[in-house]
Formats: structure tokens, C-alpha cells, sequence
């Protein structure tokens, strides 16, 4: 059952890790960003940013789907100007996909990196700044390295939940073969038709391992650069 | 090369409203806990912007909230040495140390080898910080501030986190830091030891406002100042020369009105030596004892007396050119009969002096 593997579960595997690594790559400078405005800013509206943020997590995923499509359709109100200025289009294509899995993503990852820059001794920033280095210099040189394990932590984990992304990715850009039908997708089309219980499996076991190794990818990294911070 | 500082922030509790010079040296800015002497040192540093004020270093302004100039922090080239030294745990020693003198860009130290054989840190330089002794993080900590070729730099109670035995390692490092750069030094503490060892000048500040402020050694020995300080730790600076090391474990220090023998003190003839005694270990006699265990006696007169509300009165001796305060008992002095101007008889033991209290000298300050 397990010995062939066909094409079309090869593409959706290939666009899934695709899909994701998209979707975490994008997302982590406005992920970095976020964690650091809700950890260490006091602005007004910060509430309403971190209800914002975390509302995919609570939200049916069906809404955040049904939501993009509203606003990022292609006569959606964000959507159509970033079509016509920019060519980017995300209704029923494979960016559509990531931009979902984005968004689902999002709160862990800002989860993640807002706690590591919680931890952060803001004593050790103010002495770079007596040494000469200015705000942007500090981020880059102290505070980013420190927060390192919390935002490889939080992009493994990201990734993790967007290769399992389903509800708002079917809902936005629907489930076409090789362009938007990721792993989750797969096995649900699969199901859906006499006979393909096996290929789901295989894809269901290609998911766990999948998930596995990235749930032990980010132990070693997490590991390794607090060895290299001594143990703090 | 001078520090001005002039200062009003509102803390809880009390307001901060200090105004002080520091001179070339180190200046000591003593007080005790919640004196504000931190919120004083972050001012200067930039990290906190105080109410009022104006701040001038070397005649460049950092501050001066009248003409809206506040320099930020990572602008003002006011180096910073924190009580938990503050080390990036996340580099080397040697990253760390070359942090600062990065930023500095042209305006490095030319010999950071200097620095390094200073502080004694050659040997330390692959480790991490998480791997060093508090001594070794703030010997660390000091050159990484010195290589940022700073224009001042602040210390504050660089020694408080640290066991008696580490204070004492790491005072002779602060001693030649004094004496081999030429940058202003404001060293925070509220150990009166420390501040006699390394200090020129002292700021003696009391909730937020300054006291008293002028030489160490004269501050020191100012009867009147005694109640700013504590009685208890009251007590006078001496200068002199390191004359011989004696077979039994006494050096012999020249001061203008004598000698002393004092437990074993490191270094060669010749060196000038800065010695405290503390005011409660001296006892006065009128005329010269004899027949005594106590192997200093020094001959001077009273100039000064000053009695508070307690059953103490401190007397102030001029020996030689130098002055020496004593802690006698009010029953004592009448007893005594002390009046300024009379004769008499300074004894101290030799062992009543700390080791922590002796320290090489700074060169002759300046003339005023």
C-alpha cells in the first residue's frame, strides 16, 4: 500500500512545503514586528492588535477563509487594487494558499517570539546603547540574536500549523490540483472517492512525519542556541 | 576634562535636585540607598530623561532641557559600568570587549591591548560570560566600556555585587584605571572604603540633593561632615610614601606628621600609598604615652570639635599637613579638657587598619 507514491500526491506534498515555507517567510518580519510592538510598546489600540492577532486561532477557520475571500477576492476591496498596481493575485492560487496558512499561523508565531522578547533583559539593550549602538543597531546586534530560539520556535511551529492548514485554505482558494491543493486538501479529496483510502493514509503518514521532524528540528535548534548562550 | 551636572526629576518619594562638578579623577558620588545617586547616573548615561537639567561633558552638552537638547544615549560617548556588569551572554569576551570599539568607529582606543593587560582579562578572551566570576564580568565589563573610548565614564556600584574577597581582587585594577587614563571617572558607592581608596573628589548625596562636595581627603577628615557619612563611618584619608618592608609583616608609611606601621602593604619603596582610618579606632591621650601595644603614635593638635546628639564627639587633629579625625566619647573630651589649638596624642593600632582601607595613591591632585 505504502510502495508507490503517484504524481499527484507528490505535488501536493511539494506544495505544501511550498505553500508553507512561503507563508512562514513572509509572515515572520510582520511576526518579528507584531511580538516586538505587543512585548515592549505601549501604544493605543495595542488590545485591539492583540485581539486581532489571535483571532484566527479562535475564529471557524471557514470564516477566516470566507473573510479572505471577501477582501483579498479578486474584486475584494484589498484585493483588486494589489491585482491591478502590483500582479499579485491570491483568489484560487497557490499564493492565496499561503496567505491563508499565513494568517492561521500568525498568533503562534507571534506567541512564540513575544514571549522570548518578554525574556529579554531590556538592561542588556541599554548598555549596547551606552556602547554606541542605536535603536536599530541594538535589535539587530543584542535583542535579535537573544530572541533567536524563540523565533526559530515559533517559525518551525508556524510552519507546522500551516502544512496542517484546511478549512480557511479550501474555503479561500478552493481545492485545485497543483495549485492549491496542499496535503490536508489532498487527503480530503481522496476520501472523498471510492477506493482512495490509500493514498490518503500514505499522506496521512507523510503529514506525521512531516510534523515530526519539524517538531524535533526546532528542539535541536532550541537546544543548540541556548547552549550557545551558556545555558541563560 | 570635567563633568557638570545639574538635575531635577521627580521620584517617588522625593525629588532629585542635585547639581555637582567632577573634576579629572574619579568623583565619588556616595549616598545611601535610594539617595537617587542611579537615577543621576542614567541621566548622565541618557537612559532617563529627567525633568530639568543640564549635563556638559568636557564643554559638549548632552543635555540642557531649557534649549530642548537631549542627546540619546548611544550618541553621548559616556561609557557605563553597571553593578551586574551586563556582558552579551550571547558573545565572547573578546565580542564583547570589541562591541563598543566597534561603534566607535574612528574614534577607538589605538591599544586595546592596553586595556586588556590592565584588567588582567589576556586569558579570558575565547570564554563566554556565562563561564566567569562576578569579578572577572566586571573586569570584563570595565575595559568593554573603556574600548568604546569613552568621554566619561560612569561606574555604578560596580563592586556591590561582589564577596569581600573579589572587591578586594578587582580595587587595585579600579586603582591603576584611575591612575593610567586621563578620562573623568563618577563612581557610585555607599561603602565609605571604597569611596577613600579611589575616590578624588566626593559628592556626598541624602535624598536627592547634595550635601557636601569637594577633595576626598579633605571631605573626609571635616568633622562636620561626619554626620552626612555615618559616624560609624567616619574616618580620615592619609597620603604618604611607602619607606620599608619590615621583617615581621609591617610596612612603614611616611606621612607629613610621622609614620605608621600598617599590616603588609603590596608594593615597592617608594610607592605613594593612600591610607583610611576609621575615626572609632583612634584613641587621644594629652600627654605621649608610653608602655604602649599600639605601635602608632602620632603627635598633632586640636583643630576642630564637633558633638551631635549622641554620647560622641568627633575630634579633628591637624599631623603634619594632613588631618586625622577621632570618635571620642563626649565624658572623654571633657575629661581631656580638648580644646582647638591644644596639644595631643593620636594612637592607633596598627591592625585597626583594614586592608581594604590601603591603597596605592592617585598622583597629586591638582592644584585648585
Amino acid at each position: 500500500m505504502l510502495d508507490t507514491i503517484s504524481a499527484a500526491e507528490w505535488d501536493a506534498l511539494r506544495l505544501s512545503l511550498k505553500v508553507s515555507a512561503v507563508a512562514v517567510a513572509a509572515s515572520l518580519p510582520l511576526g518579528l514586528l507584531t511580538a516586538h510592538a505587543l512585548a515592549r510598546w505601549r501604544f493605543p489600540g495595542r488590545q485591539i492588535l492583540n485581539g486581532l492577532v489571535h483571532l484566527p486561532l479562535i475564529l471557524p477557520p471557514v470564516v477566516t477563509g470566507y473573510l479572505l475571500l471577501l477582501g483579498f477576492g479578486r474584486t475584494g476591496p484589498i484585493g483588486a487594487p494589489l491585482e491591478a498596481w502590483f500582479g499579485i493575485g491570491f483568489a484560487f492560487r497557490w499564493t492565496g494558499a499561503a496567505l491563508a496558512a499565513g494568517i492561521m499561523a500568525f498568533p503562534l508565531m507571534v506567541r512564540a517570539i513575544r514571549l522570548s522578547i518578554e525574556a529579554v533583559d531590556p538592561k542588556l539593550e541599554q548598555a549596547a546603547a551606552t556602547l554606541g549602538a542605536s535603536r536599530p543597531w541594538v535589535w539587530i546586534t543584542v535583542t535579535l540574536p537573544l530572541i533567536a530560539p524563540g523565533v526559530v520556535a515559533g517559525g518551525i511551529l508556524a510552519f507546522a500549523k500551516a502544512m496542517g492548514e484546511f478549512g480557511a485554505t479550501i474555503t479561500f482558494v478552493s481545492n485545485i490540483p497543483g495549485e492549491t491543493r496542499t496535503l490536508p486538501s489532498a487527503i480530503y479529496a481522496f476520501l472523498q472517492v471510492p477506493g482512495g483510502e490509500g493514498a490518503a493514509m500514505r499522506l496521512v503518514l507523510i503529514s506525521v512525519v512531516v510534523s515530526m521532524g519539524a517538531l524535533l528540528l526546532s528542539e535541536w535548534l532550541g537546544r543548540r542556541i541556548a547552549r550557545r548562550l551558556g545555558g541563560t | 576634562m570635567s563633568l557638570r551636572v545639574s538635575l531635577r526629576h521627580a521620584l517617588p518619594g522625593f525629588t532629585l535636585d542635585a547639581r555637582f562638578e567632577a573634576p579629572e579623577g574619579v568623583t565619588a558620588l556616595f549616598g545611601p540607598s535610594g539617595a537617587g545617586k542611579s537615577t543621576v547616573v542614567l541621566a548622565i548615561a541618557g537612559l532617563v530623561r529627567p525633568d530639568a537639567g543640564r549635563i556638559e561633558v568636557n564643554g559638549r552638552v548632552l543635555l540642557d532641557t531649557d534649549r530642548g537638547i537631549a542627546l540619546a544615549a548611544h550618541r553621548r560617548r559616556v561609557g557605563c559600568v553597571f553593578q551586574e556588569g551586563r556582558l552579551f551572554p550571547h558573545l565572547t569576551v573578546r565580542q564583547n570587549l570589541g562591541y563598543g570599539r566597534w561603534f566607535a568607529g574612528r574614534h577607538a582606543a589605538a591599544q586595546p591591548g592596553r586595556v586588556v593587560e590592565m584588567l588582567g582579562i589576556g586569558d579570558l578572551l575565547g570564554r563566554m560570560p556565562a563561564d566567569l566570576s562576578g569579578g572577572e564580568k566586571q573586569r570584563v565589563a570595565i575595559g568593554r566600556a573603556l574600548l568604546a573610548a569613552p568621554r566619561l565614564l560612569l561606574m555604578d556600584e560596580p563592586l556591590a555585587a561582589l564577596d569581600a574577597q573579589r572587591k578586594a581582587g578587582i580595587l587595585p585594577y579600579l586603582e591603576r584605571l584611575r591612575d593610567e587614563t586621563r578620562i573623568p571617572i563618577l563612581y557610585v558607592s555607599h561603602a565609605v572604603s571604597e569611596v577613600a581608596r579611589l575616590a578624588t573628589t566626593v559628592v556626598a548625596l541624602r535624598a536627592g540633593r547634595v550635601l557636601r562636595a569637594g577633595p576626598t581627603a579633605e571631605l573626609l577628615a571635616d568633622p562636620e561632615a561626619v554626620p552626612v557619612l555615618g559616624p560609624r563611618d567616619a574616618g580620615s584619608v592619609l597620603e604618604g610614601r611607602l619607606v620599608a618592608h619590615h621583617e615581621d609583616g609591617l610596612s612603614e608609611v611616611e606621612i607629613s606628621g610621622g609614620k605608621l606601621l600598617l599590616p603588609r602593604i603590596e608594593g615597592a619603596p617608594g610607592a605613594r600609598v593612600r591610607v583610611r582610618i576609621g575615626a572609632q579606632d583612634v584613641i587621644l591621650a594629652c600627654l605621649a604615652p608610653q608602655g604602649l601595644s599600639a605601635l602608632n603614635i602620632l603627635r598633632g593638635e586640636v583643630s576642630a570639635l564637633r558633638s551631635g546628639s549622641g554620647p560622641g564627639v568627633i575630634v579633628q587633629l591637624r599631623i603634619g599637613e594632613d588631618s586625622l579625625l577621632a570618635r571620642i566619647t563626649k565624658r572623654s573630651a571633657a575629661a581631656l579638657d580638648l580644646a582647638p589649638g591644644q596639644t595631643c596624642y593620636a594612637i592607633a593600632k596598627s591592625v585597626a587598619v583594614a586592608p581594604a582601607d590601603i591603597g596605592g595613591a592617585a598622583p597629586a591632585p591638582l592644584p585648585e
